[in-house]
């Protein structure tokens, strides 16, 4: 008796067939919207390699350390390229890491909530502004305005300008990240702080920051990852687009991995018949591919260190 | 007990020591310098915006109608963003169509439906690393298999129209509409849920009648954030065949759709590599059209998120 009825109670709970399998069938639509994803990652990968590899297989080995960066003319050199993407990020992370962490200490710790109401939005707005725009005011006014202010000898298309206005287009993102892991502190260990007798700057530098290191850090490491991969920046700002010579000089015109792949892009009408040139274009693809995705999987596991702390 | 606190001797001392050393030099500083970071930030925003508009503002005085809806040309007095316009609307609506189903649809399976598996886990971090991935690369996605794929079904044009370029940003801006969606499905608190299945609700009433209706709000406002990003990209058009420099577009539904294409930001790209000053005030002209879509996207997904913040 008791059985029956719980299988009874067990299959009214259960639902209807029909029910049942409506129920399945529409999971597993959704599952397949899921997987989306994956192929979209896959296609990426596969045609990405595909192409990567028969352009190392159609040049010569040597043809890939060379005086510089000029793919109609057979010369692959991509440390010329590693140089330009080294030289505008490390110089867009010298602007947008102290400016993006001291904005986050400053809306995380000391703003009150009318002035985060007005400087939050304002750092969105920079964040949604198109980097073509970023691009087109690096050189028509950070180049003759502030870099040949600069150092006069400097020409109009240089690396400086166009690092400069990725360092502009990073600062939100390094601002965001290390605001919310800032924001993740508790509020306890700042009340110690304050208990101890500590000002508000100890208490920001040396108990907030500290606590929120990960997240500051990840806000670093997913900025690098964000200037390396900009492109239109770098395309309109920096010059060279037929190419460049290994060069430091951040003064001077130079590409970067985004910019080669850009200037090879637009010109890629001429570029079809020479299949090496063309082809170059996913060799450095991949290689870019492959930078920013360590430095996007590092930035993660600092992210997710803050989330297990708290 | 009572006792006024400026005539006890202990009271005094006890403030003076709470007050503490003298003024605080250090803060005072850390906060100028926080102060001015955040000044500096704005100061460049305003710059930059203001340089548009000095240099764009005389194209609209003297011809506001001809260069909304003039097509592109070589010749700066004739020059218009007509074109980059209507490709930029398009791309708009194709992207919002192909995207946005497909996103919610997967921030639905995983937030709802997904078992805790290794399966489940492996698309998480997938969808996150996607979005990290550089504008550019996703252009070496659409142009070989996108364009690819509609030259091969014999397409016009070698396949470069304009769906081809909007599944590309399709697939550019899906992570982050997944990501912002998920977020929102998170936030929606588990007691609505169980009350939904305690009164016999199957799972995808649950989600269909409770669930999703909660999470509107911030679901629109990921949404509406990715469509701003997506009409401001370039760089994976670039490959993805938009035309950079003039073509002439017949009109009708059709060659917009599989004809040859560009959007504004691709016109700002095109006319700032141009040597002569006329098409510089063009590009600032172009931009600041540009910028009042982008940004009006941007402010209306921050006023939704400010009006509908803390629900719970």
């Amino acid at each position: 008796m008791a059985t029956t009825t719980a299988s009874g109670v067990q299959s009214t709970l259960a639902g209807s067939p029909g029910r049942r399998r409506r129920e399945s069938l529409i999971g597993r639509f959704f599952f397949l919207a899921a997987l989306v994803s994956v192929v979209i990652t896959a296609f990426i990968i596969f045609t990405v390699f595909e192409q990567a590899v028969e352009f190392l297989l159609a040049i010569d080995l040597s043809q890939l350390v060379a005086a510089g960066w000029f793919p109609r003319r057979g010369l692959f050199d991509i440390a010329t390229l590693l140089i330009g993407s080294l030289i505008v990020t490390g110089i867009a992370m010298l602007i947008a890491a102290p400016i993006g962490i001291l904005s986050a200490i400053y809306l995380a710790e000391y703003a009150s909530q009318r002035v985060r109401g007005i400087v939050k939005p304002i750092l969105e707005i920079l964040a949604g502004i198109p980097s073509v725009v970023l691009g087109f005011f690096a050189l028509t006014f950070i180049s003759p305005n502030v870099v040949q202010a600069i150092n006069p000898s400097a020409t109009g298309f240089n690396l400086m300008a166009a690092a400069i206005a990725v360092g502009v287009l990073t600062i939100p993102l390094v601002a965001t990240i290390s605001e919310d892991s800032m924001k993740a502190v508790p509020l306890a260990l700042r009340e110690a702080s304050y208990g101890l007798g500590a000002r508000k700057v100890t208490t920001a530098t040396r108990v907030v920051v500290p606590a929120a290191i990960s997240g500051i850090v990840a806000s670093l490491i997913l900025g690098i990852s964000r200037a390396i991969g900009e492109t239109m920046v770098v395309a309109i700002a920096a010059g060279a687009s037929g190419g460049s010579l290994r060069s430091w000089d951040p003064f001077a015109p130079g590409q970067t991995m985004t910019a080669a792949m850009a200037a090879l892009a637009t010109g890629s009408d001429q570029v079809t018949g020479d299949s090496a040139a063309f082809q170059s274009l996913f060799f450095v693809g991949l290689v870019l591919f492959v930078l920013t995705m360590l430095l996007n999987v590092a930035g993660d596991v600092f992210v997710r260190r803050v989330r297990q702390t708290y | 007990m009572a006792s006024t606190p400026s005539s006890s001797v202990t009271t005094l001392a006890v403030q003076r020591t709470l007050a503490g050393r003298g003024p605080d030099w250090r803060g005072t500083i850390f906060a100028l310098l926080l102060l001015g970071s955040i000044v500096a930030t704005l100061a460049i925003l305003v710059t930059l915006l203001a340089d548009q508009f000095v240099r764009g503002w005389p194209v609209y005085q003297e011809r506001a109608l001809d260069f909304l809806t003039s097509p592109l040309s070589s010749n700066p007095a004739k020059a218009g963003i007509g074109q980059g316009i209507v490709g930029t609307i398009m791309l708009g609506i194709l992207v919002s169509i192909f995207c946005f189903p497909l996103g919610i649809l997967t921030a639905v399976y995983l937030e709802e439906y997904a078992p805790e598996n290794r399966l489940t886990r492996f698309i998480n971090i997938n969808i996150r690393n996607l979005a990290g991935v550089p504008s550019i690369v996703y252009g070496l996605l659409g142009l070989t298999v996108f364009v690819a794929a509609f030259a091969a079904l014999g397409f016009p044009n070698n396949g470069r129209n304009i769906m081809a370029g909007a599944l590309t940003m399709t697939a550019l801006i899906l992570p982050i509409v997944i990501i912002t969606s998920a977020e929102a499905l998170r936030a929606v608190p588990r007691t609505l849920r169980e009350g939904g299945y305690g009164v016999g609700a199957s799972r995808w009433q649950v989600t269909r009648k409770l669930v999703l209706p909660a999470a509107r709000s911030g679901i629109l406002t990921g949404t509406i954030l990715a469509l701003a990003r997506a009409l401001g990209e370039t760089a994976p058009l670039l490959l993805a065949g938009a035309i950079l420099g003039t073509f002439s577009s017949p009109g009708g539904l059709e060659s917009l759709l599989t004809g040859p294409y560009t959007v504004l930001p691709m016109t700002v790209y095109d006319w700032s590599r141009k040597p002569q000053e006329e098409f510089r005030e063009l590009a600032s002209a172009a931009i600041m059209a540009l910028l009042v879509i982008t940004l009006f996207f941007n402010t209306l997904a921050i006023l939704l998120r400010n009006r509908y913040q803390k629900q719970w």
